[in-house]
């Protein structure tokens, strides 16, 4: 079983629809016990950082989900669930986040030249870093595939954790994994049959 | 780098796909979820959906089979027709759309796209807009195209964008249905205005006015198009490849 976290933020139907047509088990949960006794999780997230790392905070989910994290637990981020994932977010002031993957979280303004429109929308190839063995998230797809992109801030100094990126003006940190913590920036519940063999890959984990 | 996005777009009308669909090989062509996953099957980048149901039934079919597409296709659903207020937002966000197209009901309300963008977030209020020119004017027409409404289409699109609209469907009445090529002049004429994305609308009848349209204006971001498709004149994998040799970005 899957427990995708369900904290207030964002609309769930596509995600929990995706791990069903690959044929996972899921339970769409803010119950700390169902949390626990889940065997992955998915941190998904929508809007702005500051906002959902309150959420998850009120609800003392942010500990529960760092604990179950560092026990070993296989735990994916969407998003904004991705970059909840990072040391801190510059959204709107500095907000921290979970610290379980190294890096922090910005505006693609920083990165892109002039010229490029904000937010970053639409479908666009994965690269994988040279001279690195391909993340076991990726294993059911290939380089230079794409995936379905939608936000305005990014993962930055990831440094080695960095597992994909995505060329646009600038190279932008598509995912990013620690040990058993993956994040992922675009939708793979939106990115057709790429997507669904990510989640795949993740359940086999 | 991003891809430019192909679109096909269903008016779904009491449950059934409306609008002459003229498919070989698909047992009900008039399912707005066979021909959803047909199409996200087959490569489109994106669907639309346009609810032209008039009665409350109609509706209530409608956000029946929109969850069923929802739960049906993996890639991005884009939903109008008859969003009037955040409420109505809120319905079919909650059957799995991700964007949200307004046109008559921001008309008639202006504050909706600001009040909509605040509670779900640019990206996903699109304004669709029907243009015409009239005495030397970009017009914005209402009513599915039957009214003036006076306003000047490039204004009215700034304004949009200035509220909080993420993206901008263009749909040139003057060049629609006759299968002539896109509105290059119109679209640009909306490309030079705002930074979010234009989806060009109206006109589309072969690969090359595909084509023309990215390598002319390589600020338009996706090429929408519904009989075209649906009466498999252009076939949507072909139509993508047949770009990407031709040196516009794409999906394959």
């Amino acid at each position: 079983m899957i427990a995708i976290i369900d904290y207030g933020v964002g609309n769930l139907f596509s995600l929990k629809s995706s791990f069903a047509a690959i044929g996972a088990d899921t339970v769409v949960t803010g119950d700390p016990s169902l949390i626990c006794g889940a065997e992955k999780l998915v941190l998904p997230g929508v809007g702005a950082f500051g906002d959902a790392a309150a959420l998850l905070r009120r609800d003392g989910l942010d500990k529960l989900v760092k604990e179950e994290a560092l026990a070993g637990k296989p735990l994916l981020g969407i998003c904004l669930g991705m970059q909840l994932l990072f040391d801190y977010s510059l959204e709107y002031g500095r907000h921290e986040g979970l610290g379980l993957i190294p890096g922090s979280v910005r505006p693609i303004g920083d990165y892109i030249p002039a010229g490029y429109k904000i937010p970053h929308i639409g479908w666009n190839a994965l690269h994988f870093p040279a001279g690195k063995p391909v993340s076991p998230l990726f294993r059911h797809i290939r380089e230079g595939e794409c995936v379905y992109f939608v936000h305005s801030f990014c993962g930055a100094e990831c440094g080695e954790s960095l597992i994909a990126s995505a060329e646009y003006g600038a190279e932008l940190t598509a995912a990013a994994a620690r040990d058993n913590v993956y994040g992922v920036q675009f939708h793979p519940e939106k990115s057709g049959n790429v997507g669904l063999n990510i989640l795949r890959a993740f359940c086999s984990l | 780098m991003i891809t430019k996005r192909i679109i096909p777009c269903l008016d779904v009308k009491d449950g059934r796909v409306v609008k002459g669909v003229n498919f070989l090989g698909l047992a009900d062509v008039s399912s707005p979820v066979k021909l959803a996953k047909f199409y996200s099957d087959c490569g489109a980048d994106e669907l639309v959906f346009y609810d032209i149901t008039a009665s409350a039934e109609g509706r209530a079919l409608f956000t029946g089979i929109l969850t069923e597409v929802a739960s049906t296709i993996f890639i991005p659903l884009t939903v109008g027709g008859g969003i009037n207020t955040v409420d109505d937002f809120d319905r079919v966000l909650k059957c799995g759309a991700d964007k949200v197209s307004v046109n008559s009901g921001a008309l008639r309300d202006p504050s909706l796209i600001p009040a909509a963008a605040k509670k779900y977030g640019d990206q996903c209020v699109v304004l669709s807009v029907d243009a015409k020119r009239v005495d030397g004017q970009f017009r914005v027409f209402a009513k599915g195209g039957r009214e003036d409404t006076g306003l000047d289409a490039i204004q009215w699109i700034k304004s949009g964008v200035a509220n909080g609209a993420g993206e901008i469907v263009l749909n040139s009445i003057d060049t629609d249905g006759v299968k002539n090529g896109f509105d290059l002049e119109m679209l640009e004429a909306v490309c030079d205005v705002v930074d979010v994305p234009v989806i060009a609308s109206g006109g589309a009848g072969c690969v090359d006015h595909f084509k023309t349209l990215f390598h002319t204006l390589p600020k338009v971001d996706a090429g929408l198009a519904a009989s075209i498709f649906h009466f498999g004149e252009v076939s949507i994998p072909d139509l993508k490849r047949e770009l990407a040799a031709d040196g516009i970005n794409m999906r394959l």
